[in-house]
């Protein structure tokens, strides 16, 4: 609905558990001629890809969806997508990666694509998929980034809650018609993307060509600065739509909190009933749910954890070796603001373990009882 | 009877059938009509998995008065909807139902039939008999789960007549929607209870 | 000295009946194998059996007569496919699970 909304104009996805119902509708609509798009039907996820970033190159506005393994099979062309500086919004159903085969939910597959140079947003809800996807591509459009909208495959993919679908006159309001960073079809033929040296070189016009090093250093400033648009186009969708999305990372109940429970998706709903029920027991605690994981919102991060004396962190995810993405992440973070609350790491819901609110307060609990240094993270509900 | 919900007092629905039952839909469209019916936190979803036609499935529907954080599976129900009366011999219904929640069968035998020791309040509505009188059929298959829609309401009295046919309109055709409304307006009359069922108290 | 094998090494299935569950109840059509025209059953011998050879699920008896366990025939009509004499139709499962829920209630 976001894609059709947007008025993309080529759709190119490759079916995949639970993703496949994103493809089917699109279809749908581009048969009606509801939307007027091109839906083009390949043989793989890589593909899938690759026809997206043809199209991006030559000023089409495209869309693609995946998840898991399909995921895992775009990885060359993920970096080639970010490299290439195009504006590609993907919706992702976050889904477990064999082996042994899952089909179910965690969020291993996008975060481990942590590093291609995408902007990674988490959705608590239906609703924000919807938005996310609008304000992608009004994002990746301005700052030639693109972005993958993630959102927990089955938890949310399957699940049916209101959304209030905006006025296409309204979108249009919103999000101007792509206009492409590089002009391929004028008067002289140009090659994309060709080998680039370490080292600056002359053309064969006598013009001075930028080094490779250089085009890595520009997206790396552009995402350092990506926050702030992320914020501003947030703001902007707040004042068409009524949902304020100038943030990167969502709080509840962090007033005067000493105890915060961090994490990502739509745990973040669930990890707030769980607040509930601390705060019931007169414990002073609260919610941060990341919104934005790439960029990282460190700074905010920092500002929304000063408080903090405990963090307690549950990741879909985890760095085989280490911990969960987002506990490194977090720590780094508070490292260098010099904050030093104490922190504990859980993995849960990997493969689609359901996750309940009374979960996610025990593990609180444990951690605020018992206290002390703790070697790894912990595994919630396991039993090995 | 209109039932008066706490606030954040969740109503879980627990739907089994077999595929191509239209369990799913059912569910779906139960939550638009309790979001109709003023609900302003409605979710509906299958059993996360695989779903083959003629399998049992199950598909849960939540409504409450505020917006509704979990979606985790439902683990006990208030009301339990049965399209298909031999899952109750497959499958063990009662575990998913609240000691003194609903359950709503499509049969044609009588509620006393399936009350057990527990506390629960049954009802039962031969949609199947309906629905083949009416020409509720497409392809050979008769359709019930929509007329069971006609039987939550009457039983439970927790979303109005009014809103489910304003929901079954909007999934159907307006053919197709006249028929489905036709079948959930009769299995509605012919709903039998063995007494009449309400919501244990808020917070419960 | 054999070491004691870890279970959450190596994921595996055990390879046996009923594994992956009941799957008889997938079914939305039912293999019906028509005796006077199946091959081996025709000719009493050993031969053909093409339904065995090319069920998915071994679900398929390779004896004469040919039967199909519906307790775990997923229905998905290759073995009628494949079958060289038509031998065997995929007829509607409702119609016969609504003649046995009658007899079993018959029975009751």
């Amino acid at each position: 609905m976001g894609a059709k909304l947007s008025r993309v104009q080529v759709i190119a996805a490759y079916p995949i558990t639970p993703q496949s119902k994103i493809p089917e509708t699109l279809v749908k609509y581009v048969d009606s001629g509801e939307l007027e798009a091109e839906f083009i039907r390949v043989e793989s996820e890589h593909s899938a890809l690759t026809v997206c970033i043809s199209a991006s190159t030559v000023g089409a506005r495209v869309f693609t969806a995946t998840a898991a393994n399909g995921l895992a099979y775009m990885h060359e062309q993920l970096h080639w997508a970010a490299g290439a500086r195009l504006p590609i919004v993907m919706a992702l159903a976050n889904r477990g990666l064999g082996a042994p085969w899952t089909i179910f939910n965690d969020m291993q597959d996008s975060i481990s694509q942590r590093d291609t140079g995408w902007m990674q947003v988490y959705c608590r809800d239906n609703q924000e998929i919807l938005d996310s996807i609008l304000m992608g591509y009004k994002i990746c459009e301005q700052i030639h980034v693109p972005m993958m909208v993630c959102f927990d495959g089955f938890v949310l993919s399957h699940t049916v809650m209101p959304v209030e679908i905006p006025e296409q006159k309204q979108v249009d309001r919103f999000l101007p018609s792509y206009v492409p960073h590089l002009q391929v079809d004028g008067p002289e033929p140009i090659n994309i993307n060709p080998v680039m040296l370490a080292e600056p070189r002359d053309n064969a016009r006598g013009v001075a060509c930028p080094s490779y090093m250089g085009f890595r250093m520009r997206l790396q400033e552009t995402l350092e600065s990506a926050g702030e648009v992320i914020r501003r186009v947030g703001g902007e969708f707040g004042e068409i739509f009524g949902r304020d999305y100038e943030c990167l990372l969502w709080e509840y109940r962090t007033e005067k909190a000493d105890t915060i429970l961090l994490t990502m998706g739509s745990l973040a709903n669930e990890a707030s009933l769980a607040v509930d029920m601390l705060r019931e027991k007169g414990y002073k605690a609260g919610v941060i749910g990341l919104r934005v994981f790439r960029p990282f919102p460190a700074e905010k991060l920092r500002q929304a954890l000063a408080g903090a004396k405990q963090v307690v962190i549950f990741d879909k995810n985890i760095s085989y070796g280490y911990e969960g993405a987002t506990c490194t992440e977090t720590k780094a973070a508070l490292f260098e603001g010099g904050l030093h609350p104490y922190i504990a790491n859980y993995i849960v819901g990997l493969g689609g373990k359901n996750v309940v609110a009374s979960d996610l307060e025990a593990a609180t609990l444990e951690v605020l009882e018992n206290k002390g240094r703790v070697n790894g993270p912990k595994w919630l509900g396991v039993a090995v | 009877m209109s039932t008066v919900l706490k606030e954040e007092k969740i109503i879980n629905v627990t739907w089994h059938g077999r595929g191509g039952q239209g369990g799913v839909t059912a569910a779906m469209i139960l939550a638009e009509a309790a979001y109709i019916d003023g609900y302003k936190g409605v979710t509906a979803a299958p059993f996360f998995g695989v779903e083959r036609r003629g399998a049992p499935i199950t598909a849960t529907t939540r409504f409450s008065r505020t917006p509704i954080r979990t979606l985790t599976p439902t683990a006990k129900a208030e009301v339990v909807v049965v399209l298909d009366e031999r899952l109750m011999q497959a499958v063990d219904i009662l575990r998913g139902l609240k000691p003194d929640g609903l359950l709503i069968l499509n049969s044609s035998s009588p509620p006393e039939k399936f009350c057990t020791d527990m506390d629960i309040a049954v009802a039962t509505s031969d949609a199947n008999s309906i629905a083949e009188e009416i020409g509720l059929v497409v392809a050979g298959t008769v359709l019930i789960n929509t007329s069971l829609l006609g039987a939550f309401s009457r039983a439970s009295g927790l979303v109005s007549m009014e809103s489910l046919e304003k929901a079954i309109s909007k999934n159907f055709n307006p053919k197709a929607a006249q028929l489905n409304i036709r079948g959930a307006r009769l299995t509605y009359e012919a709903t039998r209870i063995n007494r009449v069922w309400q919501l244990s108290s808020p917070g419960v | 000295m054999a070491s004691e094998k870890d279970e959450f090494i190596s994921a595996c299935a055990t390879l046996m009946r009923g594994e992956a569950g009941k799957t008889g109840d997938w079914r939305a059509k039912r293999p019906v194998i028509d005796l006077n025209k199946c091959t081996p059953c025709k000719k009493q011998k050993d031969t053909c059996y093409l339904c065995w050879l090319y069920c998915p699920d071994g679900t398929v008896t390779r004896r004469i007569p040919v039967e199909i366990d519906l307790t775990y025939c997923k229905g998905c009509g290759v073995c009628a496919e494949v079958c060289p004499t038509k031998a065997i139709s995929m007829e509607a499962e409702e119609k016969f699970t609504l003649s046995e829920c009658a007899i079993q209630e018959e029975v009751e």
